[in-house]
């Protein structure tokens, strides 16, 4: 008995392989409370849309791939986010000696 | 059905469950240090499913960019500010994760329904397989030229601010009359300015 495989992966599967990143990283985004923690949580979100676009790209725009170019945009934008975001949070820890989220709260109230 | 393609699926279903549990792994383990060496492995699986859609330069990029650049930028950054703190506990802190798990999955059931349920234009038009890099190439030189460009000033002015950011402000000579700074001085602002009054 031969276990039947689809012959092509299908547009779905990378669509919800994007979906179930995406949501990890809203969810860790939410729930950390590691500043660095944070960070890394917008960059799963980031890798999830990557990843739609280059589906999006491979599949119904195969000609003029305009969706590889937007995600090298997007990689270009990521990088240029993580180096200020930790920036910030330096400045951060070396004002507050903490990186816990929920005392980040100059601005709360 | 080729050996072409069943070994392309499996390789898809072995990249996307390293990214999938990876992904939870970054979120959910205690450690930082181990999220963020997870995190590097997610990146190098995404890049191998670029790599599943012919997308060559791209993947190079991504384990360029986000394997070399970010997630070591992040490592140095744990280096930086770990230290050991036990966290105050929050009130409600399991509603909060209850909820935002529930917010979080009504946000995946949504996204899934899109996918499955748009009448996709497929099969679109043949990929250009391995001249991927060069149609980037003519793309990035022809119709996105300003969006390039305005790239390498964004990432001038990322890399600038950064430093700014990231430097401390601490002379040893006075600036206006160039005698040696008063030493209490400097060793007051190594204190931290903006501690909480309850400690």
């Amino acid at each position: 008995m031969t276990i039947e495989l689809p012959t092509t992966v299908p547009l779905q599967a990378y669509l919800a392989l994007a979906a179930i990143l995406f949501c990890t990283g809203v969810w860790g985004l939410i729930n950390s409370r590691n500043a660095v923690r944070v960070l890394m949580s917008i960059e799963l979100m980031l890798n999830a849309v990557n990843i739609n676009l280059m589906a999006f790209s491979s599949y119904l725009d195969g000609q003029l791939i305009r969706g590889q170019v937007f995600a090298i945009f997007v990689i270009t934008v990521a990088a240029a986010e993580a180096a200020v975001g930790l920036a910030i949070l330096l400045s951060l820890y070396r004002n507050r000696e903490t990186v816990d989220m929920e005392r980040f709260n100059l601005l709360r109230w | 059905m080729t050996i072409a393609s069943s070994t392309q699926f499996i390789c898809f279903v072995v990249l996307s469950a390293v990214v999938a549990i990876g992904a939870l792994g970054v979120v959910l383990l205690p450690s930082i240090v181990y999220s963020a060496f997870l995190l590097g492995g997610v990146f190098l699986s995404v890049a191998g499913l670029y790599l599943l859609l012919n997308a060559s330069f791209v993947a190079a990029a991504q384990i360029l960019v986000y394997v070399g650049a970010v997630n070591v930028l992040i490592l140095f950054a744990i280096m930086l500010v770990n230290k050991k703190e036990d966290l105050a506990a929050i009130p409600g802190l399991a509603v909060r994760r209850l909820l935002s798990g529930a917010v979080c999955g009504g946000l995946f059931v949504l996204l899934l329904r899109v996918a499955f349920t748009t009448p996709w234009a497929l099969p679109g038009p043949t990929p250009i397989g391995e001249e991927a890099t060069i149609r980037i190439g003519e793309h990035l030189f022809s119709d996105y030229l300003l969006p390039f460009e305005l790239a390498s000033v964004l990432l001038l002015m990322a890399m600038i601010g950064a430093i700014v950011l990231a430097r401390r402000d601490v002379y040893s000579s006075d600036v206006v009359t160039g005698e040696p700074a008063d030493q209490g001085l400097i060793e007051k602002s190594r204190t931290p300015l903006l501690l909480e009054k309850t400690n």
